[in-house]
């Protein structure tokens, strides 16, 4: 249990996903710009990566080791196929919102160096709690950078058009620079340090 | 004619891959400390870029469209890719081995490249044609090269500055990228 909790934990803060590993950024810019987009986006990321950690783990003694990135390549496409088809379905106003980077999950760094840096070598309780783990990892992060581009950029918070606080000061003069694609990277960046500065995160 | 280079001017300036619809930051992130390395990895990307775009639009529209198997695009394309990246591995070491060296491992991560993936999904959901498919892979390319060197230009001189110790490296390169953004984002009313 102890071993389990550990390779949980790792993801969350140690080796997080965006701030540490800087994997699977291009998301990360991208559907961050509302709390929705970010909160739908990280749904799918953990069930694409719990999903393809399961059945790798599964596999990882019957697949040839030459063969397996492409292997892994299919299992994850497969489920990014299946999420993108509930989306469309049942969501379509966030299967919109979030267009070329749901189906653009299949690329995610995160997910097939799970898969072959992870899954692929341990067994399958381990690998569950590092998707787990690694998910939340990335949910932790994007919806950190999502909160802050969405207040500072509309002066105000929202969850699934149920507004949770407002500026009325932002409101009527936003920052707009933050929801543009030039404050993600500026968010991030100044994060990025804050984080180093505090000692967070290891410096280079 | 002008709508080619209209959809040209557009993937390479105002949607630029990199900096407005943030495909291919990894190897943008990783590549760009040096500007050779980053001349060859935008070469090696924009190839791959046509190569693939070339190939998905007849499978899109010749075999995905008739069996009505659309939803199967994203798995063909990223097959199709991965592929395509293999096979021009093999063609480029045995035909011309200094090129082959000068890419180096940068051919194989394009696999995993987003920016490759998003321009062919890109080309199917605008539905274009397969001249403008082509044109949008070669915009696309070359913004993403146009980028990628101008970043490893600013970084080689930001590696000798004297920085605080918690912006060296990717924090301040996060920074470099807003700056170029804000400047790309003055691309936007050129169409």
């Amino acid at each position: 249990m102890g071993k389990w909790f550990k390779e949980f934990i790792k993801g969350l803060v140690l080796s997080n996903p965006i701030f540490v590993l800087a994997l699977g950024l291009c998301p990360a810019l991208a559907v961050t710009n509302s709390l929705d987009n970010a909160l739908g986006m990280s749904a799918a990321v953990i069930f694409v990566l719990l999903c393809s950690n399961v059945l790798v783990a599964l596999i990882r003694t019957w697949v040839a080791s030459i063969v397996r990135i492409p292997v892994f390549i299919v299992i994850i496409a497969t489920f990014v196929t299946m999420v993108s088809l509930t989306f469309e379905a049942y969501m379509p106003v966030l299967y919109e919102s979030l267009g070329i980077y749901l189906p653009l999950i299949v690329v995610n760094c995160i997910i097939l160096g799970r898969a072959e840096a992870f899954a692929s070598r341990n067994r399958l309780s381990l690998s569950v709690a590092d998707a787990l783990g690694m998910g939340l990892g990335f949910t932790l992060a994007i919806v950190i950078i999502a909160v802050i581009r969405e207040t500072l950029g509309s002066g105000s918070l929202s969850l699934f058009e149920h507004v949770l606080f407002s500026f009325p000061v932002l409101e009527q003069q936003p920052v707009s620079l933050f929801l543009l694609p030039a404050g993600a990277f500026l968010v991030i960046g100044l994060l990025l340090a804050a984080f180093r500065r505090v000692g967070l995160i290891k410096n280079e | 004619m002008s709508n080619i280079l209209t959809i040209f001017i557009g993937m390479a300036l105002i949607n630029n891959f990199v900096l407005v619809k943030f495909l291919g930051l990894c190897p943008f992130f990783g590549v760009s400390k040096k500007l050779s390395n980053a001349a060859s990895m935008g070469l090696a990307v924009t190839l791959v870029m046509f190569l693939a775009s070339a190939v998905t639009w007849p499978i899109t529209h010749y075999i995905l469209a008739p069996l009505e198997a659309e939803f199967m695009s994203t798995v063909t394309y990223i097959l199709v890719i991965a592929t395509l990246v293999q096979i021009m591995e093999l063609f480029i070491m045995r035909t011309n081995y200094g090129l082959y060296s000068a890419f180096g491992i940068y051919l194989a991560l394009i696999t995993t490249n987003c920016a490759v993936l998003g321009v062919t999904l890109v080309n199917a959901r605008e539905s274009f044609n397969f001249i403008e498919s082509l044109a949008s892979a070669l915009g696309a390319g070359a913004g993403f090269a146009l980028v990628l060197i101008i970043m490893s230009g600013i970084r080689e001189r930001l590696d000798t500055s004297n920085l605080p110790k918690s912006m060296k490296g990717l924090p301040v390169a996060f920074l470099t990228a807003a700056l170029l953004g804000l400047a790309f984002s003055g691309f936007s009313g050129m169409v």
